[in-house]
């Protein structure tokens, strides 16, 4: 008896949450019909949005990925005092509320803030301009990166590394072609979930760098600003919004033996 | 020519190993696991560094622990092949092959003939645009093989090259990989836990007995003079450690076998010689079994149960006989002999052998 309770408990939690988790999303995508939401999509606001939020998050992307591999390749082969404290900083930003973050941004780059004077001094002003956006989306997005990046350096065999040495390849040539390629499916999810992180951004971008349509308004600040007065527009743009993030997800969830596949067959072409 | 004196500490395990090997020839590393052989391989190629000691390759130094010198793995003129080959999975036949040319910045138009010309050395040109993982462990263990090779090093370092292929991959393999290595003109140091490994291979056969050199030499010095029970027992032999016996030979009117005293019991001899240590060996083939006890010319007889019986390969034409005897001893006799005495594991007999059948060396 006492197995069939459980059972019936378990099996309602998953309905439960599936409803939880799922209603938003189906209600979200039954409110508009297909036709309106094209339609929609070649309103100018939206587009400029859209092109926005796909440029600040690539570059975004990129500039986590740049600062973020040898940060990883140290925290996945190296052992070190205050490593720990370090880990714990690197991750702050995934639990921070991201108002908070850009109010962290503004006293460290606004004008006023600590390294305002020196940069302002160079000529360069972050808070309210479209690269303050992209300064906002990897200061939230890098710990994404670092955390997918440094598991999977740490997932490749040490054997390799050996070998390559013993092949007279130094250490950075051995990084670039060795360890870099082997943790490549974690490379490529950690981009994937840092881009999402960016591309999703709000907190962070409206209080560091403002709401300017086109030029730091993004699509989930055109999201927030459509609501106030006409809800279809923001409904449309959640659509969108939804559909690239699940789209994100399944390549993640796919990707790794696909993109492995694509690799040797690019080389083979190549010869 | 290679002159290695390692020194390493890790917890509590000490390395202090000594060697020197000649340039075109093969030389074996020999010892059980955890003898420290990988150990002094990963002190050659500089993936560790030295506590105590010195590497000097053709008397460059490549490793100092005296005065802190240490040339990292990537500078060293060394191809090494690791147990398990760790060729790059991401990466074609070719590709592994051509690695450290291209890292080592060898000329793209140098590259590829090296590559080929490297791969057809050890026959496998034909799968060079395998991956790994679709090559058998015989093909697996040439491409590492050619990898190391391509790259004209100084010094070979092979770590167990044939234990992770089956049986009789490694058969094979054995005889390819000992005529190719005797072609080669660098030093080449090969790790073996395989007692016939060492002997086909070893030019030179250094055995490795916790984290020490138990025994140095030639393959025929090896055979002939086994120093330690490790090595004899890696040589196939009955070794005996001991002093001549004090007073007069306790033999007949004629002076008689005289006797050497062995902690585990007397060994009768010819004759005793000069005092001091003497070592002595006895083949398994000079041992006789009988169920009752021996008459005539024997002087040695013990008694004690077999232990085991291992038939010798091939054919087992031949039985080891192991035996619980004080002193321990190892017999061989012919399978007739075996089914004769209707020999089986803990039954007791008696070992005998002539004194003149007794090798000593001091």
């Amino acid at each position: 008896m006492r197995e069939t309770a459980l059972r019936f408990t378990a099996v309602l939690a998953v309905g439960l949450l599936i409803l939880l988790l799922g209603l938003p999303l189906v209600s979200l995508v039954l409110r508009i019909p297909p036709a309106d939401l094209l339609a929609r999509l070649r309103d100018p606001v939206i587009i400029q949005a859209l092109r926005l939020s796909l440029a600040t998050s690539l570059a975004a992307t990129a500039l986590v990925t740049a600062l973020g591999l040898p940060m990883a390749y140290l925290l996945a082969t190296t052992e070190f005092r205050g490593k720990r404290v370090l880990e714990a900083f690197i991750d702050l930003p995934m639990v921070l509320p991201p108002t908070v973050a850009g109010v962290a941004l503004l006293t460290a780059f606004g004008r006023t803030g600590l390294a305002g004077g020196a940069l302002g001094a160079l000529g360069v002003s972050l808070p309210f301009t479209t690269l303050g956006v992209v300064v906002a989306q990897s200061f939230v997005a890098a710990p994404f990166f670092i955390g997918a990046a440094r598991a999977g350096f740490a997932e490749v065999d040490r054997k390799y590394l050996d070998a390559a040495a013993t092949l007279r390849a130094a250490p950075t040539y051995a990084f670039l072609r060795v360890l870099v390629p082997l943790a490549a499916p974690s490379l490529l999810a950690g981009a994937a979930m840092s881009w999402a992180r960016a591309l999703g951004e709000f907190g962070a971008t409206i209080t560091f760098a403002g709401n300017m349509p086109g030029v730091t308004q993004t699509m989930p600040l055109a999201v927030y600003l459509a609501l106030q007065t006409d809800l279809d527009a923001a409904v449309a743009l959640s659509v969108l919004l939804l559909l690239v993030s699940l789209a994100v997800l399944l390549s993640i969830r796919y990707m790794p033996c696909h993109v492995a596949a694509l690799a040797v067959r690019a080389r083979r072409a190549a010869r | 020519m290679l002159d290695a004196q390692l020194g390493k500490r890790r917890g509590e395990f000490t390395l202090d190993v000594a060697f020197q090997a000649r340039a075109g020839d093969t030389t074996v590393l020999v010892g059980e696991s955890g003898a420290g052989k990988t150990s002094v391989l990963r002190l050659l190629t500089g993936l560790d560094r030295l506590d105590e000691g010195r590497v000097l390759l053709d008397g460059t130094a490549l490793a100092d622990g005296g005065v802190g010198v240490h040339v990292p793995a990537w500078q060293r003129s060394i191809g090494y092949v690791a147990q398990d080959y760790a060729l790059f999975p991401h990466l074609s036949v070719r590709e592994n092959v051509a690695f450290g040319l291209r890292a080592d910045g060898v000329p793209a138009r140098r590259v590829t003939p090296a590559v080929m010309a490297a791969l057809e050395l050890v026959g496998i040109a034909t799968l060079a645009d395998r991956l790994p993982h679709q090559l058998s462990g015989g093909q697996q263990q040439r491409a590492a093989l050619a990898r190391a090779l391509v790259l004209e090093p100084r010094l070979l370092l092979l770590d167990e090259p044939l234990s992770s292929l089956d049986i009789q991959t490694r058969r094979a393999l054995r005889l390819e990989l000992r005529a190719l290595l005797q072609r080669l003109l660098c030093v080449t140091v090969y790790v073996t836990h395989s007692p016939i490994e060492a002997l086909v291979f070893g030019d030179q056969v250094v055995v490795l007995d916790g984290g020490r050199v138990a025994q140095a030499g030639s393959r025929g010095e090896l055979l002939r003079y086994p120093r330690s029970p490790f090595v004899a027992e890696l040589v196939g032999t009955n070794l005996f450690i001991g002093r001549p016996a004090e007073g007069p030979p306790n033999g007949g009117a004629l002076g008689g076998p005289a006797l050497i005293r062995t902690p585990e019991g007397a060994v009768a001899i010819g004759d005793t010689g000069a005092p001091g240590a003497v070592y002595l060996t006895v083949s398994p083939r000079e041992i006789m079994l009988s169920r009752t006890l021996p008459e005539g010319s024997p002087q040695n007889v013990f008694a004690g149960p077999v232990l085991e019986l291992i038939p010798e390969p091939p054919g087992g034409e031949r039985v080891r006989v192991v035996l619980a005897t004080q002193p321990p001893l190892v017999a061989e006799v012919t399978r007739e002999a075996v089914a004769s005495l209707a020999l089986t594991e803990g039954m007791p007999v008696y070992a005998a052998f002539k004194a003149t059948g007794v090798h000593r060396y001091t």
